[in-house]
């Protein structure tokens, strides 16, 4: 089964006097259960291809299909729900809401799931155990390091075992220990849970770690390779 | 407490400084306003009741049209028996029949054209102030005596005291010639000049006779316990009125019409500046409230990628301002209700009220009274405008690109 299907998309963008071609007629297809690293320069078209997937961003021509529905024709409220339920995102920045625990942050994408007030405070505990932050429940994002801060954008993201998670540049303010407990952690997941990983990053460690790896160029596919797990 | 509940809470206290700012301005526009409000409706109840309590009661059994054209040929026939019928079955002393007609009154030495006015020497008590403001003198005690009570300002225009005789001419009720020589018992001040300057109060008995009325008369004055209770006294009194004859009930609105006037002016202009003062409030709230959503436009795009809809964003922001609205209401109710009720049992005097108490017929002092509504209106409208004015941020919302938001500085 295909976990995300792109075929054909466009996306230009006005930058002063200039049309920069984010995506340039590209097609990509994942299975369900990859874990796919987009690398590219900057500017290469990663981060916006990400967006067009997770329904961020809408391309000029081409189509989406996440999990064999067609995405790109959503209206901007079935996108937010499409997000809601099926898929996680990890941005660079963590992005976690300052006013509550990192518990709380796990929560409050829960409750806007509709997840009954007994399930999540129990979930939240669970998953923050399970990504390491036991005894770290109750403190504020402030209060923690960068890699605990994405841990909880982890475990916010991956609470309610979404297919698919995308993560934008996930290492990119963490230090290499931090940055390699975090790519074994979405590798745990994507071996034990099935969830499928599309990660933006041109980190040679997070390329280390993914299955497969799509080299970008100016918004094109220019080199797709397969590769074993770290 | 629910996670969203704490999670707006929480967003208040991101700026306590703002925060405070904004829910100070509600407290103090909502102190003012109980305070203000409650003065008011004090005040307006204390003008009609004491208006009304001067002379003209709270409703009055007449003959139509007599309201509008007041010819002395318009009578209620048997007054005297009808007033007598009515404090039996309403079980009420507060009710008194009365004549009255217009009169050229002279002294020795000047001639005016009076009001005058035959009433009950032993009921009127029960129904006007006027009794109880005798100044020099005494009222009236016998029915057919001759007779009469006058305003210091006609005592002093007729150059008369207590005492002096003085000479009414008029028409009586057959249109034939009425004169009477009455003696002045006592002169009266009721602080409202155009009664001290017109009225004078005869007993019916002998305005009867004089003016040829065959035992009827122009009113029966009724006084209720409370204003309050005047439309249901109202309904009582019209169902008690003798079947076959022409008569009607005018209420107070009718029977002093400057009155309501006066009041309606007052409140007209009150409330235009409690309007300028709500969206004065208002127009902080927006303020606040877009500063905060502007500030906040990249944590927004992130929970709009999380899948939150711009909806459930706007309603976020409507209960933080809910929230700040809420801490107006009680720290304004309970300062604003302490201070009122405070100067409701101590009253409160100021510059320039002696003209309008006056006018007015009220004390020299002013004592606000707090109720549920002057305690509640006020804030009530200050948070209903307080969450319109949050609407513009919240709809904002509806605009924000997730994508463009989560660039946001």
């Amino acid at each position: 089964m295909t976990a995300v299907r792109c075929v054909d998309l466009c996306k230009t963008y006005r930058q002063g006097d200039q049309d920069i071609k984010a995506l340039d007629h590209l097609s990509l297809e994942i299975g369900e259960g990859g874990f796919v690293c987009l690398s590219s320069p900057s500017g290469g078209g990663k981060t916006t291809l990400l967006n067009a997937i997770g329904g961020l961003d809408k391309p000029d021509q081409g189509e989406v299909y996440i999990a064999g529905q067609r995405i790109d024709n959503l209206s901007k409220g079935e996108l937010a729900e499409l997000r809601l339920r099926r898929i996680g995102f990890v941005f660079q920045a963590y992005n976690l809401i300052p006013v509550l625990t990192a518990r709380e942050n796990v929560e409050f994408v829960m409750q806007v799931q509709g997840v009954p007030a007994a399930d999540r405070g129990r979930k939240a505990l669970d998953i923050l155990a399970e990504v390491g932050l036991e005894g770290l429940e109750d403190r504020r994002p402030a209060e923690m390091s960068g890699g605990q801060q994405q841990r909880v954008a982890v475990a916010r993201a991956i609470v309610s075992r979404p297919a698919l998670v995308l993560a934008d540049e996930p290492t990119a303010n963490l230090d290499s220990k931090t940055s390699d407990g975090l790519m074994e952690l979405f590798t745990e997941l994507n071996e034990h849970h099935g969830t499928t990983f599309v990660i933006a990053s041109h980190d040679q460690r997070v390329m280390g770690y993914a299955k497969r790896i799509v080299r970008m160029l100016d918004g094109r596919i220019v080199d797709d390779i397969q590769q074993d797990a770290a | 407490m629910n996670l969203v509940l704490r999670l707006a809470w929480r967003n208040l206290w991101r700026q306590p400084r703002r925060t405070w700012l904004t829910t100070g301005a509600m407290v103090f526009s909502n102190v003012l306003l109980i305070f203000m409000i409650s003065l008011q409706f004090g005040m307006y109840r204390l003008m009609i009741d004491n208006s009304l309590q001067a002379f003209t009661g709270h409703m009055q059994v007449q003959a139509p049209g007599y309201i509008d054209d007041q010819k002395i040929r318009q009578t209620v026939p048997n007054v005297r028996q009808l007033a007598a019928a009515l404090r039996q079955e309403l079980g009420s002393e507060t009710i008194a029949a009365r004549a009255s007609t217009f009169v050229l009154a002279s002294s020795e030495e000047r001639t005016y054209g009076i009001a005058v006015y035959g009433i009950e020497p032993q009921f009127e008590p029960q129904v006007s102030s006027i009794p109880g403001l005798i100044t020099a003198g005494r009222f009236l005690d016998a029915d057919d005596a001759a007779e009469i009570v006058i305003g210091s300002v006609l005592a002093r225009n007729l150059r008369v005291s207590v005492g002096d005789e003085l000479t009414l001419l008029g028409s009586g009720k057959d249109g034939s010639f009425a004169a009477a020589v009455v003696t002045v018992a006592g002169i009266f001040e009721s602080g409202v000049p155009d009664i001290d300057r017109s009225v004078a109060e005869l007993p019916l008995g002998l305005f009867q006779d004089v003016f040829y009325m065959e035992g009827s008369g122009h009113q029966v004055v009724v006084n209720a316990p409370r204003l309050s209770e005047a439309d249901t006294l109202q309904s009582e009194v019209e169902a008690l009125l003798p079947p076959g004859q022409d008569l009607v009930v005018q209420d107070w609105d009718a029977l002093q019409p400057g009155l309501k006037q006066a009041i309606q002016a007052d409140m007209s202009s009150a409330f235009f500046m409690y309007g300028i003062l709500v969206i004065l409030v208002a127009f902080s709230v927006l303020n606040t409230q877009l500063m905060s959503v502007l500030e906040r436009t990249r944590e927004f795009g992130i929970v709009m990628a999380l899948g939150l809809t711009p909806g459930r964003l706007g309603r976020l922001v409507l209960l933080e301002t809910a929230m700040m609205g809420l801490m107006g209401v009680a720290l304004g109710a309970l300062l604003g209700g302490a201070l009122t009720w405070w100067l409701g049992v101590h009253g409160f005097s100021y510059p320039g009220m002696e003209e309008m108490a006056t006018k007015f017929n009220l004390p020299a002092r002013m004592y606000p009274r707090v109720t549920l509504t002057s305690l509640l209106a006020g804030p009530a409208v200050v948070m209903l405008f307080s969450l319109l004015a949050a609407l513009y941020p919240a709809l904002r919302l509806h605009r924000l690109h997730p994508v463009e938001a989560m660039r946001a500085a």
